[in-house]
């Protein structure tokens, strides 16, 4: 008896049918999310809607990431003592050090001078 | 079987290096004969050898095969024809490397879509007739060149074709193996098939399995 | 397998097998192929996934907050609520409830990181205690019952206790909040007495919102009404950029591999077009090959595809996408650690298959096309 190698396409038909399979299931239970992840996403809006929240806290470094949506247009750069500005430059470039410095180590220095937390 | 008249071919028509192959060729091949086709290198037999096997299409002239003028056809007709009723040897063998001699002998059978079971198990059967069934699943690299001819030999037999199409099949073979091959020649013509080679070898043109010697020279064929 | 005996599948399983086997012959070089173009997917994909995740769940969740935001403005920046702002409001119809907000910002040294602190009713938090956010309380090593103390921007200290942590569920959005009582937050910051932060506006009627907004800028010209929509809306767009940044630090990587793919589909060795002249003169005809190699372009793509579209689903949905992680992070300190809710965009990833199965298998075929309607005779010549 002829013992035959397994045939390079059943393989690859085999390798296809799996991925394509789940691929399928990914399209077919993305949009149904469990009662668990349900729950939580709900509780979470409770939470915004009770303390009137209106942003991800993702990017905590700045005033308008943090709240982009409640930013003026002049808020990029002024509040962390570290913050870059806009990605390409602001990277380039880091902000002076006596910005750097007016929160954190000389803010008794400057404490008073300023009505709001701005 | 095979009729030739008034065939003419050539190269680079219209081309300032243009040049002629074939200059008027008249023949009648006939079924289950060994023909040997004689000459010098550049004489056209090999160009004959493809118009024959519809590798080619001829300048000018008719082709017959088995009746049917076969000249004129367009290209999948002639591939049609070719993989069902040709086998090739080719003077290089010219096998696949990184394949295993059992794929390389099955890969005419491809586009007839005959399972792949049934090809083995005919591939495998003309490994045993020529004697090298051990040399089933070995890469053609690894083969020596006796066992690569035969490889050659199985793969030009697997669609079972009529007309076996030899070009120059002993230039790389010893004497031992020149005559291990007269041999199989001989079990052609025992099956019924028609086989056309192109050789200068005397061992060849001189032995007793071939039935007809045709000589060619500067196209033209010359006598025998 | 089962035989299905159609002679035209039998016919392209040979040719796949045909075409799986010729690739394995340079497994190193072709496997690496297939690994580079599989993580290239893997990388836009996650990206697409991860953004459109996020965009999703932010869209849901903020779908809770206020109708109508108020802001003031002074030379262009926002300013404080001042006294009697409230009242100037007046009755407008549609407006259900209407409220000062306190909320500002904290840089803490100590962590080198900002806070949102936020101002609540007494009976909420009471007066010396805070709740806070669980990503905050993890980088403070807080837990409920401690006692933190914040030295506030005029130099004071002071001293809270932690009342509990918020659900590490809503990291998301309360990453870096402190919640603590509206004395304790005017007293903290200095805060004139009176003066809000902004002002939060409950509409019942969605219809209604555009209507009350025109007439609060009406009522204060000097203010801004940011409605619930306009947040939404940012969101929607606001991954665009940190989106785009991705994208531009691999646009370069995706020139490598194109360049490499082209060169390796489209390059014909001349070892390959003697083998087509081979297959061509032992009988395979001209479409056999181009459907031989369309396999090949079909079978590398749509694997590699298929690979890094799974991948990339398991990296962002059940490892919570840590590739990432630095590039959206930006530069922030805290960093909430939160699981999306799957969320596949179906014309999204349609077009990432589109962009990158077609080309590649396009690429094999042009080449192709060339060798394969030269003559069968080459071989004998």
């Amino acid at each position: 008896m002829l013992r035959l190698p397994r045939r390079p396409s059943t393989l690859a038909f085999l390798l296809l049918a799996s991925l394509g399979t789940a691929c399928i299931l990914i399209f077919a239970f993305s949009g149904q999310s469990t009662a668990a992840q349900q729950q939580k996403l709900l509780a979470t809006q409770a939470l915004v809607a009770k303390l009137g929240l209106t942003d991800l806290a993702l990017f905590t470094e700045s005033r308008y990431t943090r709240h982009p949506t409640q930013a003026d247009l002049h808020s990029a750069l002024q509040d962390h003592p570290g913050a870059f500005d806009h990605f390409p430059t602001g990277s380039l470039l880091p902000p002076p050090a006596l910005l750097t410095e007016s929160h954190a180590e000389s803010r008794l220095a400057v404490a008073g001078k300023t009505a709001s937390p701005d | 079987m095979i009729e030739l008249s008034n065939i003419k071919k050539a190269f680079n028509q219209g081309k300032p290096n243009e040049y002629w192959a074939l200059n008027g060729i008249d023949l009648t091949l006939e079924a289950g004969k060994v023909t040997a086709f004689r000459g010098p290198s550049g004489s056209g037999k090999t160009t004959l050898l493809t118009l024959v096997g519809c590798l080619s299409r001829p300048t000018s002239g008719r082709v017959r095969f088995r009746g049917e003028d076969i000249s004129g056809l367009p290209e999948r007709f002639l591939t049609e024809i070719r993989r069902q009723s040709f086998g090739f040897i080719f003077q290089q063998f010219n096998l696949i490397k990184g394949l295993s001699a059992l794929e390389n002998v099955i890969l005419p059978g491809f586009p007839t879509g005959r399972p792949r079971a049934e090809l083995v198990a005919s591939a495998s059967q003309l490994f045993a007739q020529l004697k090298l069934e051990h040399r089933l699943h070995a890469k053609v690299e690894w083969l020596s060149g006796g066992e690569q001819q035969r490889v050659a030999i199985a793969r030009a037999l697997i669609n079972n074709p009529q007309v076996i199409i030899a070009d120059e099949p002993t230039a790389n073979l010893d004497t031992a193996l020149c005559r291990e091959f007269m041999a199989i020649l001989e079990s052609f013509t025992a099956a019924g098939k028609t086989v056309l080679l192109t050789s200068h070898d005397p061992l060849v043109v001189e032995s007793s399995a071939v039935h007809r010697v045709v000589g060619i020279r500067d196209g033209k064929l010359t006598d025998d | 397998m089962p035989n299905l005996a159609s002679p035209w599948l039998e016919k392209q399983r040979h040719l796949i097998d045909f075409t799986l086997a010729s690739l394995g012959r340079r497994k190193t070089k072709n496997l690496g192929l297939l690994v580079a173009y599989a993580l290239l997917v893997f990388v836009l994909a996650s990206l697409a996934l991860f953004t459109n995740a996020l965009r999703t769940e932010a869209t849901f969740v903020l779908a809770g907050s206020p109708e109508v935001i108020l802001q003031r403005m002074v030379a262009g920046r926002h300013d404080l609520i001042p006294p009697g702002y409230l009242d100037k409001i007046g009755r407008i119809r549609g407006v259900q409830k209407k409220e000062g907000r306190l909320w500002g910002y904290y840089y803490d040294p100590v962590v080198n990181a900002n806070y949102t602190f936020m101002a609540r009713p007494a009976e909420e938090v009471a007066s010396g205690t805070i709740m806070v956010g669980a990503t905050l309380a993890r980088a403070r090593g807080l837990a409920a019952g401690n006692v933190i103390s914040f030295r506030s921007y005029s130099g004071k200290l002071f001293a809270f206790k932690v009342a509990s942590v918020l659900s590490p569920d809503s990291e998301l959005l309360s990453a870096d909040l402190v919640l603590v009582s509206e004395a304790d937050f005017r007293a903290f910051f200095e805060y004139p007495a009176g003066h809000y932060t902004d002002i939060a506006l409950s509409v019942a009627n969605p219809l209604e919102v555009r209507n009350i907004a025109a007439k609060l800028a009406e009522a204060l010209p000097d203010s801004r009404p940011i409605l619930r929509e306009e947040v939404l809306r940012t969101y929607q767009s606001v991954f665009d950029w940190r989106e785009g940044i991705v994208l531009t630090v691999l646009s370069g990587a995706i020139l490598a591999f194109v360049i490499l793919a082209w060169e390796k589909a489209s390059g014909l060795s001349a070892e390959e077009k003697r083998e087509i002249g081979i297959l061509k003169a032992i009988g395979w005809e001209t479409g056999d090959v181009i459907r031989m190699k369309l396999w090949e372009g079909l079978l590398i793509s749509l694997t590699a595809f298929l690979l890094g579209f799974v991948g990339a689903y398991i990296h962002v949905f059940h490892f919570g996408a840590p590739i990432f992680e630095p590039v959206l992070k930006g530069w922030a300190v805290l960093y909430p650690r939160f699981t999306l809710v799957p969320a596949v965009d179906g014309l999204q990833i349609a077009t990432l298959f589109f962009f990158t199965v077609f080309p590649y298998t396009a690429a094999v075929l042009v080449p192709i096309w060339r060798a394969a309607i030269t003559d069968p005779d080459a071989v004998m010549r």
